[in-house]
């Protein structure tokens, strides 16, 4: 167990806990940086699928788990950002001025929507977010002059200056580096004061008002922020797709996203990038087993979706702090080794009425 | 131009009546335990699935058919909140929200992975099958007819229940104050646990209605999510607003379907929702309740 004395704000508010976690991270990137050396081609685009919804499951967690706000529309930020940038770079803009656009654009959904959710809270912000992101589906299918409607429309793959991101190990490092870029922008965020606000909100909306935090101007950002990340998120994923139609953001995906935050833990960004690459890989875990299954249940097409929610499930009710807060216990178990307790991460329940006004 | 408008109406009224019965089994859930049901949806799945193989695989009568899917998804919802909701009560929102949309997945390929049923589309007979009423130029279906009559009977039923029963004001009672009811003696948990039983059973009834309109199909349970405006435009909490609440989404829906271009029809009740939300957060027959700290 090790202690560290802070004396002054800005050591408690530092970037790195312990100065060794700062080698590890350094560790963990080179590591990062030196994947395409070992794995094959196909390993490495999965990777990069962890990298491009690791930027919107970022996003998300910011206003989710940080800011205690449940989005089921977060497909519609990820669908405005992609087609943002699919319509501008087709439009001859360079890849990326369209990037910063569809995060700007999404950012400036997200407060639009963000305007009328403060006055809605818990169930009520989810059936809204949610009816919210069927509109974008629809509009995105109807308007065709534009997004060429169900046809889908095809997009050119990324390039800067002269640099053009072609191959799997070129798209691979751009969207690393967005993965690196946003997530030290995430936790730069966290440790601001607007950052501390939304923790606050997430815990008390009550006692942070009477802490003097505007809650319309802290949950308007989040939304905005939130949906800024996502719609870079989407960005990158129409780029690395190539292809677009509005039947890839359906409320499957909102629903995918937030199970990527939940079963990687909420209120932590290593949470977000665990569950996304938990939730990417899930698919080839499930190929993978399938030689030991019976015929029958191998043979079935459903069976994906099906360990799918179930895992979800499972989640939900034994490990609800996520695949972080599992890597947390087992860390702390052998810190503390012969003390731990495991009454440390008991979980507070709340048997009064919070839901309803 | 007269009957044109009261076809599409009374079809509005058909179906929003069976959104009518999704949103009712999300408000009782709700009043109830202070939490949503996302797979209400795939409740109306399991229920039309029953019903189908009860009907077409073993030849039953329909009505005998209708009873043993009523029983059939009370007892599942009974299990469900027994041995899955009941460990979560007192846990944040999200988790249950997030729990109940995992078990929508579940169920929804589950339901693709049982011999027999399958990823196809089934349809199955009715009593009421291809029968109309003719008033001069007006047709009307036996099956919207008999959805409309139905949903009347199970209003009435509920009614009778949650005011005249000994169970049924202890419903009442714990939905209005948990702890209130719990010093009366009440059991929150057997209150719980059938409010879970008549809520499935309720989906399952929807299911059923819905399946001569859309047919049996795995992913009818996405029509449950319509049921979100239809429950919200009649005040979350309140019984009689759930059902107008729907009335009034399908008969939108079916006449936006008609009059506007197409695509509003889909967009629709979603758009009276967001104005909802915007203009008048309580429904239209919800009371606001103030927060207490």
């Amino acid at each position: 167990m090790r202690f560290v004395m802070k004396r002054d704000y800005n050591e408690d508010i530092r970037l790195f806990r312990y100065r060794s976690t700062f080698f590890w991270y350094l560790a963990l990137v080179a590591g990062c940086l030196m994947a395409p050396l070992v794995l094959d081609e196909y390993l490495l685009s999965q990777l990069t699928f962890v990298c491009m919804y690791s930027v919107a499951t970022v996003g998300l967690m910011l206003l989710t788990g940080y800011t205690g706000q449940i989005s089921m529309g977060h497909a519609a930020f990820f669908a405005i950002g992609a087609y943002t940038s699919a319509i501008l770079t087709n439009h001859g803009v360079p890849f990326l001025m369209a990037l910063v656009a569809a995060g700007f654009l999404a950012g400036l959904v997200g407060i639009v929507i963000g305007l009328p959710a403060l006055r809605l809270s818990g169930l009520y912000l989810a059936i809204a977010t949610m009816a919210f992101s069927f509109i974008v589906e629809e509009i995105l299918a109807r308007w065709e002059s534009v997004t060429r409607g169900n046809m889908g429309m095809m997009v050119e793959p990324p390039s800067i200056g002269p640099l053009v991101f072609e191959s799997e190990t070129r798209y691979y490092y751009l969207s690393l580096v967005i993965l690196i870029l946003t997530i030290v922008a995430a936790r730069n965020l966290l440790r601001s004061p607007t950052g501390r606000a939304m923790v606050a909100i997430r815990d008390s909306e009550v006692a942070s008002q009477a802490m003097g935090i505007s809650l319309a101007k802290f949950k308007t950002m989040a939304f905005a922020i939130s949906a800024f990340f996502t719609g870079v998120g989407g960005s990158l994923y129409a780029h690395k797709l190539t292809f677009i139609n509005p039947e890839s953001f359906t409320i499957l995906l909102s629903i995918e996203l937030l199970a990527m935050v939940i079963v990687g833990g909420l209120g932590s960004i290593h949470g977000a990038v665990f569950g996304t690459a938990f939730i990417i890989f899930l698919p080839q875990i499930i190929i993978m087993t399938k030689d030991y299954m019976p015929k029958y249940l191998a043979e079935q097409t459903g069976l994906e979706p099906f360990i799918y929610g179930v895992m979800i499930m499972l989640f939900i009710l034994f490990e609800p702090l996520g695949i972080y807060g599992r890597w947390r216990k087992t860390k702390f178990y052998f810190e503390m080794f012969p003390l731990y307790k495991k009454d440390t991460f008991r979980r507070e329940k709340k048997y009064f009425k919070a839901e309803r006004h | 131009m007269l009957v044109e408008i009261l076809q599409t109406v009374l079809s509005g009224i058909s179906i929003g009546c069976i959104y009518g019965l999704v949103a009712l089994g999300f408000v009782l859930i709700f009043k109830a335990t202070e939490v949503i049901n996302f797979a209400q949806g795939e409740m109306m799945v399991i229920g039309a699935f029953i019903a189908y193989s009860l009907i077409t695989m073993l030849n039953l009568d329909y009505w005998l058919a209708l009873l043993i899917t009523i029983l059939a998804l009370g007892l599942f919802g009974m299990l469900l909140e027994r041995f899955v909701l009941r460990s979560l009560i007192g846990e944040p929102v999200f988790a249950i929200v997030m729990l109940t949309i995992g078990l929508g997945y579940a169920i929804r390929s589950g339901v693709s992975m049982v011999p027999g049923w399958g990823t196809d589309t089934y349809g199955f007979h009715t009593p009421f099958t291809d029968k109309n009423l003719h008033y001069g130029d007006l047709v009307i279906s036996w099956e919207q007819v008999s959805v409309i009559l139905m949903t009347l009977v199970l209003i009435i039923v509920l009614f009778c229940f949650f005011r005249y029963t000994r169970m049924g004001i202890a419903m009442r009672a714990t939905s209005q104050n948990q702890l209130a009811a719990v010093y009366m003696g009440i059991s929150v948990n057997r209150v719980f646990s059938l409010t879970w039983t008549i809520s499935a059973a309720l989906g399952g009834i929807a299911g059923i209605l819905l399946a001569p309109f859309t047919f049996v199909h795995m992913n009818m349970g996405f029509i449950g999510l319509k049921a979100f405006p239809a429950a919200v435009l009649g005040g979350f909490g309140s019984i009689p607003g759930a059902m107008v609440g729907g009335v009034i989404i399908g008969v939108t829906e079916s006449l936006s379907g008609v009059y506007l271009p197409e695509g509003w029809k889909d967009i629709a009740a979603y758009i009276i929702l967001i104005l909802v939300l915007m203009l008048r957060p309580e429904g239209l027959f919800g009371i606001q309740e103030k927060k207490k700290v």
